[in-house]
């Protein structure tokens, strides 16, 4: 297995929640992978540095965060939707139906098993 | 020997509605999905990233609960009647509010959980599993030969001791809290939750000795 310390220059992201011995901390697993994913895409070129930097800071940046910051991988998440857009990797509308497709698998999914796109109503047939 | 427990309401028959992704979750399935699509990224290499990170997701509360039911026997009881209030004292919910159960190691039993394949392991109580716990072998084979899959992670259990296999229900997710560790009296809360690794309160591993720490 790949071992991946805590190299990426991702981690200068501003504002990024940091224990005290200077690693990223998640308030929950999803935020932990859209770290990783990001990570990975920034270490393959997808995107710079600076890229990545002025989409984060755009959201970032808009009206309405929440004062406590607890809202900040919400951003990261849209900084990344954002990237993903504007390198035409996919469009938003599509994005957003997937998003929508992912909760109905979800909710469809009986517990004990895992949940997979498939499994969406919407999807069979 | 050993028990393989179901909880109450294990009714496989109707879909509970249980699973549930927010917004974020599902964005973020959705993003991992595109870009796995199109080649950009391996799910494998992020759960790898993941992994690195598996200490820091999550409040991890769950063992100030073990330590605060080692050093005070009234709160043990109560977290044995009644886990979720227990922890929910503690200022601890889970996001869903699911119920909880403690289930406790003595010197007679042992006892393991092992976690479904769907959004129901306690992760914001017990941190993140590692990615071998949601493997679907160990899963069925913890089931199925929870000595060997202990001995496998270094644990190995005397053979008159009774090893329990909890499998969480749609209902119901456990918590292990495992035997208080020797040479730890007079130890504060805090010092003792130092104690409790993720891995005791999952059941493949002990809690740690002082001297583990030190």
């Amino acid at each position: 297995m790949s071992t991946c310390n805590t190299t990426s220059p991702l981690v200068a992201s501003a504002e990024l929640p940091k224990s005290a011995d200077g690693d990223p901390i998640f308030a929950e697993p999803w935020q932990a992978a859209a770290f990783a994913m990001t990570v990975r895409l920034h270490e393959q070129g997808v995107f710079s540095w600076t890229e990545w930097a002025e989409a984060l800071s755009t959201e970032l940046h808009k009206p309405g965060r929440k004062p406590d910051g607890s809202d900040y991988y919400d951003c990261w998440v849209a900084a990344l939707s954002q990237l993903v857009a504007k390198l035409s990797i996919t469009s938003g509308p599509e994005l957003e139906a997937l998003v929508r497709s992912w909760q109905r698998a979800a909710e469809a999914t009986p517990h004990g098993k895992r949940i997979v796109l498939e499994n969406d109503p919407l999807r069979r047939g | 020997m050993s028990d393989h427990h179901h909880g109450h309401g294990d009714d496989h028959g109707h879909h509970h509605y249980d699973n549930h992704f927010t917004d974020m979750e599902a964005r973020v399935k959705a993003l991992e999905m595109v870009l796995t699509e199109k080649g950009l990224i391996d799910p494998a290499a992020i759960d790898a990233i993941v992994e690195t990170y598996e200490t820091k997701v999550g409040p991890r509360n769950g063992a100030r609960v073990v330590a605060k039911a080692w050093s005070d026997a009234e709160f043990a009881d109560w977290l044995r009647r009644d886990a979720t209030a227990a922890i929910a004292s503690l200022g601890f919910t889970g996001r869903q509010g699911e119920h909880m159960r403690a289930v406790f190691n003595t010197p007679d039993t042992h006892n393991l959980i092992v976690c479904t394949l769907c959004s129901c392991y306690p992760w914001a109580v017990l941190g993140l599993p590692p990615v071998w716990y949601k493997a679907p072998p160990y899963r069925s084979r913890a089931v199925i030969d929870p000595r060997g899959v202990l001995a496998e992670f270094g644990l190995e259990l005397p053979v008159e001791k009774k090893i329990r296999v909890w499998d969480s229900t749609a209902e119901l997710r456990y918590l292990v809290v495992p035997e208080r560790p020797e040479g730890t009296e007079g130890f504060t809360e805090q010092g003792l939750a130092d104690l409790v690794s993720r891995d005791s309160m999952i059941g493949t591993g002990l809690a740690l000795s002082p001297e583990a720490v030190r």
